[in-house]
């Protein structure tokens, strides 16, 4: 029998759009998976240590403010120190495209934009964990 | 002189007309239910919409019928003149970057006609930290311009003289600290206070309620508004100490009626603390303004505004004993839903801009906002501004549109929308009443819930395709280049804000700054208006986290009850 995923949902920065995590957060739930949603404010610091403390598989970063591509960098680097860059990162947000391509040159998961359906991250979030599970990690 | 003998025969007339028209309809009802009809995508959030509307829609209630505009309860607008009088203030928000850059995006602005200037402060500016505090890195000058002391204040209105201008500030957590930066701007340029026009956001409740940028616990919050109610009554008369916002509430995911609801609950809210306080209603209600969100639903949103404005004067004088007219009229500021712009084939949003633009107008309002077509992907390039700021001018100088003051009053149909929303509205407030009232509904969550839940109905509803958006769910592409250009703001204003940041703390007069945050937490720890003291503080250049840091050791820091 396979656990259901643990799913760290994030707000970092200073932005208070919280529409889209908590949608999302919902949906995940809704699509079976373990759901903890952070709240607003957090910094790298408060996210990494929380997909520890939580064991988190899935770490989704909501983000509308611009600062992506200083602060999802550092929730990368912080779980590596902490030994758990098995930990996929992804999430959604105002990410021009071609910042969604440079994150996932440093390892960042895939990143969604406006308007993609809830549909397309659970299926994603379920195809990673599956193909984790397919290599035993 | 008629006498009621002589009335009979019309009277009876029109008996006979309304029995005939009855008729009609129901045998139109007929007709209409064996007929093949769509199924209908959209859902409005009053009650069903029916697809004919005729008096008989409105018996029982007189409609607009018996009223004129400029006159109780203002339901056709508030100024006998409507748009002949004066046309809406073209009011576009901007602001990136440094002060230096958001000036010259002004300069553009004022040069291709806009009226009003309406300052976007960065997500550190808004949360009251300074531009090179660690909470801000990555932060500075992204989503607006980065203000961390009166020099910055001084350096974005630079060459703008503030007694011509009138200047909105979307501001809500540090609002106090932010005005009296404007204020003492204003001083230095030598303009009286009493010469200023603008508004201040400054809506807290709606903060903890759906936009989240708070500083303080939910209590001194609404001290520090009131403290602006008293000082701006007296000392800056021209300038709305707030904007009662349900911009950000249904942005986040309220239906209509929840966003004219829980924005006129706020709005009583800060009337019964300004009561509360000893202010008499008529001193402070006049400069109280609104700001609402214009979506998709065209009728709806022309009902809301309309129905807006007559539960507000309804309230200020029955519940709160207003007498001056200026109290009762509700003045609103209008922006078109940014929430509905899409990241795919986004000159649609052009399209859907300029129908949200038209609902607004329709709606009476004083001022608006046209968002640009980029807006989901960043902030506006200035080729996507002027297009915005050209559907206004369209609208204003082409279509003839206001030419005549509320012209859909009369219709069957808006005027029933109109008398719908207003008793959805009045169902809500009693609902907030039973949860006892706004603050202690924020923090049960019960707003928030609310709000969340709409939204996550919204989504369900569109990837059901119960709700189309046009190139999203329906009409879909295959995903092209992106056709437009975008602008990227880089990390060059933070290095520069922390030089200037660190060369204005050696450079001011370091006692008198002192000397000013202590006696800001002596004013706050007792009763005494702070304003004053706050002023002090931005005269003598104190930063914004100190000033905001000096409130915090007395007030404590807000917690969110989090949940999803």
């Amino acid at each position: 029998m396979t656990r259901p995923i643990r799913v760290l949902v994030a707000k970092p920065g200073l932005d208070g759009h919280d529409r889209g995590a908590k949608v999302v957060a919902a949906a995940l739930r809704d699509a079976g998976m373990e759901v903890i949603y952070t709240g607003l404010h957090q910094t790298p610091e408060m996210i990494a240590s929380a997909a520890v403390q939580e064991d988190a598989d899935v770490v989704g970063l909501s983000i509308l403010s611009g600062a992506h591509m200083t602060l999802f960098p550092r929730v990368l680097q912080l779980l590596r120190e902490q030994g758990r860059d098995d930990v996929l990162i992804t999430g959604g947000g105002i990410i021009p495209k071609e910042d969604m391509a440079a994150l996932e040159q440093q390892g960042i998961g895939k990143l969604f934009g406006p308007g993609t359906p809830t549909t397309a991250l659970i299926d994603y979030i379920k195809e990673w964990f599956a193909a984790r599970q397919a290599q035993g990690a | 002189m008629t006498t009621p003998t002589e009335l009979d025969p019309t009277l009876a007339a029109m008996r006979d007309e309304l029995d005939r028209l009855r008729a009609e309809v129901d045998a139109w009802r007929t007709r209409f239910a064996s007929g093949a009809v769509r199924d209908l995508a959209y859902a409005n959030s009053a009650a069903e919409v029916a697809p004919f509307y005729t008096a008989l829609d409105l018996e029982g209630s007189a409609g607009t019928a018996f009223e004129v505009p400029g006159q109780y309860p203002y339901t056709r607008g508030i100024h006998p003149t409507g748009y002949r009088g004066k046309l809406w203030t073209m009011r576009q928000f901007a602001g990136f970057g440094s002060a230096k850059e958001t000036n010259a995006r002004y300069k553009f602005l004022l040069k291709e006609g806009t009226t009003g200037l309406s300052v976007a402060f960065d997500f550190p500016t808004l949360m009251g930290y300074d531009s090179d505090h660690p909470r801000s890195e990555g932060e500075v000058g992204k989503c607006g311009v980065a203000i961390s002391s009166l020099a910055d204040m001084e350096q974005l209105f630079e060459g703008i003289p503030l007694g011509e201008v009138s200047t909105s500030m979307t501001i809500n957590g540090p609002a106090i600290i932010l005005w009296c930066f404007y204020l003492a701007a204003a001083e230095k340029q030598g303009v009286p206070l009493t010469a200023l026009r603008g508004t201040v956001q400054n809506d807290i409740l709606k903060e903890y309620m759906a936009q989240h940028a708070w500083c303080f616990p939910i209590e001194p919050a609404l001290r520090l508004i009131v403290d602006m109610f008293e000082f701006g009554a007296q000392e800056v008369p021209q300038w709305n100490t707030v904007s009662i916002s349900g911009y950000h509430i249904r942005e986040a995911g309220a239906t209509a009626a929840q966003e004219l609801a829980f924005t006129l609950a706020d709005g009583f809210t800060y009337v019964e603390r300004g009561i509360a306080r000893g202010l008499d209603v008529d001193d402070f209600a006049p400069r109280l303004s609104f700001f609402w969100d214009i979506h998709n639903d065209f009728f709806e949103e022309i009902a809301k505004l309309r129905a807006a404005r007559r539960i507000w004067a309804r309230h200020m004088k029955e519940r709160y004993g207003a007498t001056s007219a200026r109290s009762l009229v509700m003045r609103f500021h209008s922006q078109t839903a940014g929430v509905t712009l899409t990241a795919q084939q986004p000159m649609n949003n052009v399209v859907r801009v300029a129908y949200q633009a038209l609902a607004a107008v329709l709606g009476g309002t004083q001022s608006l906002h046209t968002n640009s077509m980029d807006e989901t992907l960043a902030l506006p390039t200035e080729q996507a501004v002027e297009v915005a700021l050209r559907t206004q001018q369209v609208l204003a100088y082409e279509t003839g549109v206001p030419n005549v003051i509320d012209p859909l009053g009369g219709s069957y149909y808006v005027e029933k929308l109109t008398d719908e929303l207003e008793a959805e509205a009045e169902r809500l407030f009693e609902e907030i009443a039973a949860q006892g009232g706004v603050v202690a509904g924020l923090e049960t969550g019960w707003f928030q819930k609310k709000i969340a839940e709409s939204a996550a109905r919204q989504q369900w509803e569109i990837e059901q395709h119960r709700r189309w958006i046009v190139g999203v769910n329906a009409f879909a592409t295959e995903e092209r280049a992106l056709e437009i250009p975008l602008l990227k703001i880089d990390e060059q204003a933070a290095k520069d804000q922390a030089a200037a940041l660190a060369r204005l703390r050696q450079t001011r007069d370091a006692a008198r700054c002192t000397a000013a945050l202590d006696r800001l937490r002596e004013a706050a720890r007792g009763t005494e208006n702070v304003v004053p003291c706050i002023l002090e503080c931005a005269r003598s250049y104190c930063t914004l986290y100190e000033i905001r840091a000096a409130l915090e050791e007395v007030f404590g820091a807000y917690r969110e009850p989090v949940f999803f």
